[in-house]
Protein backbone atom coordinates (compact mmCIF):
# COMPACT_ATOMS: atom_id res chain seq x y z
CA UNK A 1 0.00 0.00 0.00
CA UNK A 2 1.44 3.01 -1.30
CA UNK A 3 0.40 6.87 -0.56
CA UNK A 4 -0.07 8.45 -4.16
CA UNK A 5 0.48 12.11 -4.71
CA UNK A 6 -2.80 13.21 -4.11
CA UNK A 7 -3.19 10.63 -0.72
CA UNK A 8 0.43 12.86 0.83
CA UNK A 9 -2.18 15.87 -0.52
CA UNK A 10 -5.45 15.00 0.89
CA UNK A 11 -3.41 14.05 4.53
CA UNK A 12 -2.13 17.28 4.43
CA UNK A 13 -4.99 19.21 3.73
CA UNK A 14 -6.74 17.69 6.65
CA UNK A 15 -4.10 18.00 9.06
CA UNK A 16 -4.21 21.83 7.99
CA UNK A 17 -7.56 22.52 8.51
CA UNK A 18 -7.63 20.87 11.68
CA UNK A 19 -4.88 22.52 12.72
CA UNK A 20 -4.63 23.51 16.44
CA UNK A 21 -7.61 21.22 17.45
CA UNK A 22 -5.17 18.69 16.96
CA UNK A 23 -4.34 17.66 20.47
CA UNK A 24 -8.52 17.75 21.33
CA UNK A 25 -9.13 15.46 18.55
CA UNK A 26 -6.49 13.22 19.60
CA UNK A 27 -8.04 13.09 23.20
CA UNK A 28 -11.31 12.19 21.82
CA UNK A 29 -9.99 9.26 19.36
CA UNK A 30 -8.88 8.05 22.60
CA UNK A 31 -12.32 8.20 24.65
CA UNK A 32 -14.14 6.84 21.50
CA UNK A 33 -11.40 4.33 21.27
CA UNK A 34 -11.56 3.37 25.16
CA UNK A 35 -15.72 3.44 25.28
CA UNK A 36 -15.86 1.25 21.71
CA UNK A 37 -13.11 -1.27 22.32
CA UNK A 38 -12.71 -1.96 25.55
CA UNK A 39 -10.15 -3.97 25.65
CA UNK A 40 -7.79 -1.05 24.68
CA UNK A 41 -7.73 0.17 28.15
CA UNK A 42 -5.69 -3.04 29.12
CA UNK A 43 -2.79 -0.85 27.87
CA UNK A 44 -3.56 2.26 30.74
CA UNK A 45 -4.01 -0.08 33.84
CA UNK A 46 -1.93 3.24 35.52
CA UNK A 47 -4.60 5.80 33.82
CA UNK A 48 -7.81 7.43 35.10
CA UNK A 49 -9.88 6.68 32.07
CA UNK A 50 -12.94 8.60 33.50
CA UNK A 51 -14.53 11.29 31.66
CA UNK A 52 -12.18 14.54 31.73
CA UNK A 53 -9.09 13.02 32.80
CA UNK A 54 -6.49 15.04 32.30
CA UNK A 55 -3.97 12.23 31.58
CA UNK A 56 -6.40 10.95 28.65
CA UNK A 57 -6.14 14.49 27.33
CA UNK A 58 -2.34 15.06 27.57
CA UNK A 59 -1.86 11.11 26.03
CA UNK A 60 -4.80 12.20 23.41
CA UNK A 61 -2.27 15.42 22.57
CA UNK A 62 1.01 12.89 22.26
CA UNK A 63 -0.72 10.77 19.94
CA UNK A 64 -2.10 14.29 17.80
CA UNK A 65 1.34 15.06 17.92
CA UNK A 66 2.81 11.97 16.49
CA UNK A 67 0.16 11.62 13.30
CA UNK A 68 0.90 15.20 12.62
CA UNK A 69 4.69 14.73 12.52
CA UNK A 70 3.87 11.82 10.01
CA UNK A 71 1.76 14.01 8.11
CA UNK A 72 4.56 16.65 7.91
CA UNK A 73 6.59 13.94 6.78
CA UNK A 74 4.76 12.32 4.57
CA UNK A 75 7.36 11.28 2.41
CA UNK A 76 9.41 9.61 5.45
CA UNK A 77 6.40 8.34 8.04
CA UNK A 78 9.15 6.27 8.70
CA UNK A 79 12.11 8.26 9.74
CA UNK A 80 9.77 10.52 11.11
CA UNK A 81 8.37 7.86 13.38
CA UNK A 82 11.51 5.96 13.97
CA UNK A 83 12.12 6.37 17.84
CA UNK A 84 8.22 5.95 18.00
CA UNK A 85 8.56 2.90 16.57
CA UNK A 86 11.08 1.75 18.68
CA UNK A 87 9.61 2.75 21.59
CA UNK A 88 6.19 0.62 20.52
CA UNK A 89 8.66 -2.43 19.92
CA UNK A 90 10.82 -2.78 23.02
CA UNK A 91 8.33 -1.26 25.29
CA UNK A 92 4.93 -0.61 24.80
CA UNK A 93 4.64 -3.92 22.26
CA UNK A 94 1.03 -2.78 21.77
CA UNK A 95 -0.45 -5.71 19.72
CA UNK A 96 -1.07 -4.57 15.78
CA UNK A 97 -4.73 -5.22 16.06
CA UNK A 98 -5.51 -1.88 18.16
CA UNK A 99 -3.83 0.33 15.61
CA UNK A 100 -6.72 -0.32 13.27
CA UNK A 101 -8.91 0.49 16.29
CA UNK A 102 -7.54 3.41 16.85
CA UNK A 103 -7.87 4.61 12.75
CA UNK A 104 -10.93 3.91 13.14
CA UNK A 105 -11.86 6.16 16.10
CA UNK A 106 -9.34 8.85 14.83
CA UNK A 107 -11.65 8.63 11.21
CA UNK A 108 -14.95 9.32 13.31
CA UNK A 109 -13.70 12.54 14.83
CA UNK A 110 -12.93 13.71 12.26
CA UNK A 111 -16.07 13.02 10.38
CA UNK A 112 -17.81 13.90 13.43
CA UNK A 113 -16.46 17.49 13.75
CA UNK A 114 -15.86 17.89 9.59
CA UNK A 115 -18.16 15.94 7.84
CA UNK A 116 -17.42 18.39 4.49
CA UNK A 117 -13.42 17.73 4.60
CA UNK A 118 -14.05 14.03 4.61
CA UNK A 119 -14.91 13.81 1.23
CA UNK A 120 -14.86 9.51 -0.11
CA UNK A 121 -11.47 10.48 -1.85
CA UNK A 122 -9.84 12.04 1.50
CA UNK A 123 -11.46 9.38 3.63
CA UNK A 124 -9.49 6.75 1.61
CA UNK A 125 -6.36 8.78 1.93
CA UNK A 126 -6.74 8.83 5.62
CA UNK A 127 -6.92 5.67 5.99
CA UNK A 128 -4.32 4.80 3.97
CA UNK A 129 -2.14 7.47 5.59
CA UNK A 130 -3.71 5.34 9.14
CA UNK A 131 -2.49 2.50 8.36
CA UNK A 132 1.06 3.48 7.06
CA UNK A 133 1.19 4.66 10.70
CA UNK A 134 0.38 1.48 12.45
CA UNK A 135 2.50 -0.24 9.48
CA UNK A 136 5.42 2.03 10.53
CA UNK A 137 4.63 1.88 14.78
CA UNK A 138 4.37 -2.16 14.25
CA UNK A 139 7.54 -2.43 11.92
CA UNK A 140 10.53 -3.47 14.87
CA UNK A 141 8.17 -5.90 16.78
CA UNK A 142 9.59 -8.95 15.43
CA UNK B 1 -27.63 -14.71 22.83
CA UNK B 2 -26.14 -10.82 22.89
CA UNK B 3 -27.32 -8.27 25.56
CA UNK B 4 -28.79 -5.58 24.64
CA UNK B 5 -29.36 -2.65 27.85
CA UNK B 6 -32.26 -0.54 27.78
CA UNK B 7 -29.75 2.53 26.99
CA UNK B 8 -28.59 0.49 23.61
CA UNK B 9 -31.58 0.31 22.40
CA UNK B 10 -32.31 3.64 22.84
CA UNK B 11 -29.38 4.90 21.19
CA UNK B 12 -30.01 2.38 18.35
CA UNK B 13 -33.42 3.27 17.97
CA UNK B 14 -33.26 6.82 18.13
CA UNK B 15 -30.14 7.01 15.28
CA UNK B 16 -32.36 4.51 13.32
CA UNK B 17 -35.31 6.73 13.19
CA UNK B 18 -33.36 10.08 11.96
CA UNK B 19 -31.59 7.60 9.30
CA UNK B 20 -32.51 8.14 5.16
CA UNK B 21 -32.02 4.24 4.39
CA UNK B 22 -31.28 5.06 0.67
CA UNK B 23 -29.33 8.02 0.92
CA UNK B 24 -26.78 6.24 4.08
CA UNK B 25 -27.20 2.95 1.91
CA UNK B 26 -25.77 4.55 -1.17
CA UNK B 27 -23.15 6.67 0.65
CA UNK B 28 -21.57 3.21 2.84
CA UNK B 29 -21.37 0.88 -0.04
CA UNK B 30 -20.26 4.02 -2.51
CA UNK B 31 -17.46 4.86 0.63
CA UNK B 32 -16.55 0.44 0.90
CA UNK B 33 -15.94 0.58 -2.75
CA UNK B 34 -14.08 4.08 -3.06
CA UNK B 35 -11.63 3.61 0.55
CA UNK B 36 -11.14 -1.01 -0.40
CA UNK B 37 -10.93 -0.93 -3.78
CA UNK B 38 -10.57 -4.32 -3.93
CA UNK B 39 -14.02 -4.73 -2.46
CA UNK B 40 -15.08 -4.33 -5.82
CA UNK B 41 -14.39 -7.44 -6.71
CA UNK B 42 -17.87 -8.74 -6.29
CA UNK B 43 -19.35 -5.76 -8.28
CA UNK B 44 -18.38 -7.00 -12.04
CA UNK B 45 -21.60 -6.33 -13.05
CA UNK B 46 -21.99 -3.17 -11.64
CA UNK B 47 -20.95 -1.03 -14.87
CA UNK B 48 -18.80 1.64 -14.21
CA UNK B 49 -16.47 2.19 -11.21
CA UNK B 50 -13.34 3.11 -12.58
CA UNK B 51 -13.01 6.20 -9.91
CA UNK B 52 -14.78 7.40 -7.24
CA UNK B 53 -16.99 10.48 -8.88
CA UNK B 54 -18.18 7.17 -11.18
CA UNK B 55 -18.75 4.89 -7.99
CA UNK B 56 -21.00 7.45 -6.36
CA UNK B 57 -23.24 8.49 -9.37
CA UNK B 58 -23.57 4.52 -10.22
CA UNK B 59 -27.19 3.94 -9.85
CA UNK B 60 -26.48 0.22 -9.48
CA UNK B 61 -24.42 0.85 -6.44
CA UNK B 62 -27.04 3.47 -4.97
CA UNK B 63 -29.57 0.63 -5.50
CA UNK B 64 -27.47 -1.93 -3.99
CA UNK B 65 -26.65 0.23 -0.99
CA UNK B 66 -30.13 0.86 -0.40
CA UNK B 67 -30.69 -3.01 -0.64
CA UNK B 68 -28.09 -3.44 2.09
CA UNK B 69 -29.15 -1.17 4.55
CA UNK B 70 -32.51 -2.15 4.57
CA UNK B 71 -31.46 -5.25 5.90
CA UNK B 72 -29.93 -3.38 7.97
CA UNK B 73 -32.80 -2.54 9.76
CA UNK B 74 -34.62 -5.51 9.43
CA UNK B 75 -31.26 -6.80 12.09
CA UNK B 76 -32.63 -3.77 14.14
CA UNK B 77 -35.93 -4.77 14.58
CA UNK B 78 -34.98 -8.21 15.42
CA UNK B 79 -31.81 -7.73 17.90
CA UNK B 80 -32.86 -10.29 20.16
CA UNK B 81 -32.48 -13.35 17.04
CA UNK B 82 -30.10 -11.92 14.91
CA UNK B 83 -28.93 -15.01 14.17
CA UNK B 84 -32.20 -16.38 12.98
CA UNK B 85 -33.05 -13.45 11.10
CA UNK B 86 -29.84 -13.45 9.37
CA UNK B 87 -29.65 -17.44 8.84
CA UNK B 88 -31.03 -17.42 4.59
CA UNK B 89 -28.70 -14.24 4.30
CA UNK B 90 -25.61 -15.76 5.72
CA UNK B 91 -26.21 -19.54 3.58
CA UNK B 92 -26.63 -17.01 0.32
CA UNK B 93 -23.04 -15.12 1.63
CA UNK B 94 -21.54 -18.08 1.46
CA UNK B 95 -22.84 -20.28 -0.78
CA UNK B 96 -23.95 -18.15 -3.65
CA UNK B 97 -21.99 -14.89 -3.38
CA UNK B 98 -19.22 -15.82 -1.89
CA UNK B 99 -18.05 -13.10 0.45
CA UNK B 100 -15.18 -13.33 2.78
CA UNK B 101 -16.97 -12.04 6.28
CA UNK B 102 -14.01 -9.76 6.93
CA UNK B 103 -15.99 -7.39 4.10
CA UNK B 104 -18.91 -6.92 6.93
CA UNK B 105 -17.03 -5.64 9.15
CA UNK B 106 -15.28 -3.20 6.74
CA UNK B 107 -18.87 -2.15 5.76
CA UNK B 108 -20.38 -1.95 9.37
CA UNK B 109 -16.87 0.55 10.14
CA UNK B 110 -17.66 2.92 7.11
CA UNK B 111 -21.03 2.70 7.88
CA UNK B 112 -20.35 4.63 11.52
CA UNK B 113 -18.54 6.74 9.65
CA UNK B 114 -21.09 8.29 7.78
CA UNK B 115 -23.67 7.93 10.54
CA UNK B 116 -20.46 10.39 12.01
CA UNK B 117 -20.30 12.58 9.11
CA UNK B 118 -24.28 12.89 9.50
CA UNK B 119 -24.98 13.13 13.07
CA UNK B 120 -22.12 15.35 14.27
CA UNK B 121 -21.79 15.44 18.00
CA UNK B 122 -24.81 13.87 18.36
CA UNK B 123 -22.90 10.88 17.66
CA UNK B 124 -21.75 10.51 21.04
CA UNK B 125 -19.06 8.34 22.05
CA UNK B 126 -21.41 5.95 23.90
CA UNK B 127 -23.72 5.99 20.62
CA UNK B 128 -20.17 4.88 18.91
CA UNK B 129 -19.42 2.07 20.91
CA UNK B 130 -23.27 0.97 20.66
CA UNK B 131 -23.06 1.00 16.88
CA UNK B 132 -19.89 -0.69 16.89
CA UNK B 133 -21.41 -3.24 18.84
CA UNK B 134 -24.23 -3.55 16.44
CA UNK B 135 -22.56 -3.56 13.16
CA UNK B 136 -20.02 -6.36 15.27
CA UNK B 137 -22.59 -8.49 15.79
CA UNK B 138 -24.93 -8.31 12.82
CA UNK B 139 -21.44 -9.01 11.20
CA UNK B 140 -21.18 -12.41 13.32
CA UNK B 141 -24.92 -13.06 12.76
CA UNK B 142 -23.99 -12.97 8.57
CA UNK B 143 -20.97 -15.10 9.05
CA UNK B 144 -22.72 -17.41 11.27
CA UNK B 145 -23.55 -20.05 8.35
CA UNK B 146 -20.00 -20.11 7.29
CA UNK B 147 -18.81 -23.43 6.21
Amino acid sequence: MVLSGADKNNVKGVFAKIGGQAEEYGAETLERMFAAYPQTKTYFPHFDLGKGSAQVKGHGKKVAAALVEAANHIDDIAGALSKLSDLHAQKLRVDPVNFKLLGQCFLVVVASHNPALLTPEVHASLDKFLCAVGTVLTAKYR
Amino acid sequence: MVHWSAEEKQLISSVWGKVNVEECGAEALARLLIVYPWTQRFFDNFGNLSSPTAIIGNPKVRAHGKKVLTSFGEAIKNLENLKATYSKLSELHCDKLHVDPENFRLLGDILIIVLSAHFGKDFTPSCQATWQKLVGVVAHALAHKYH
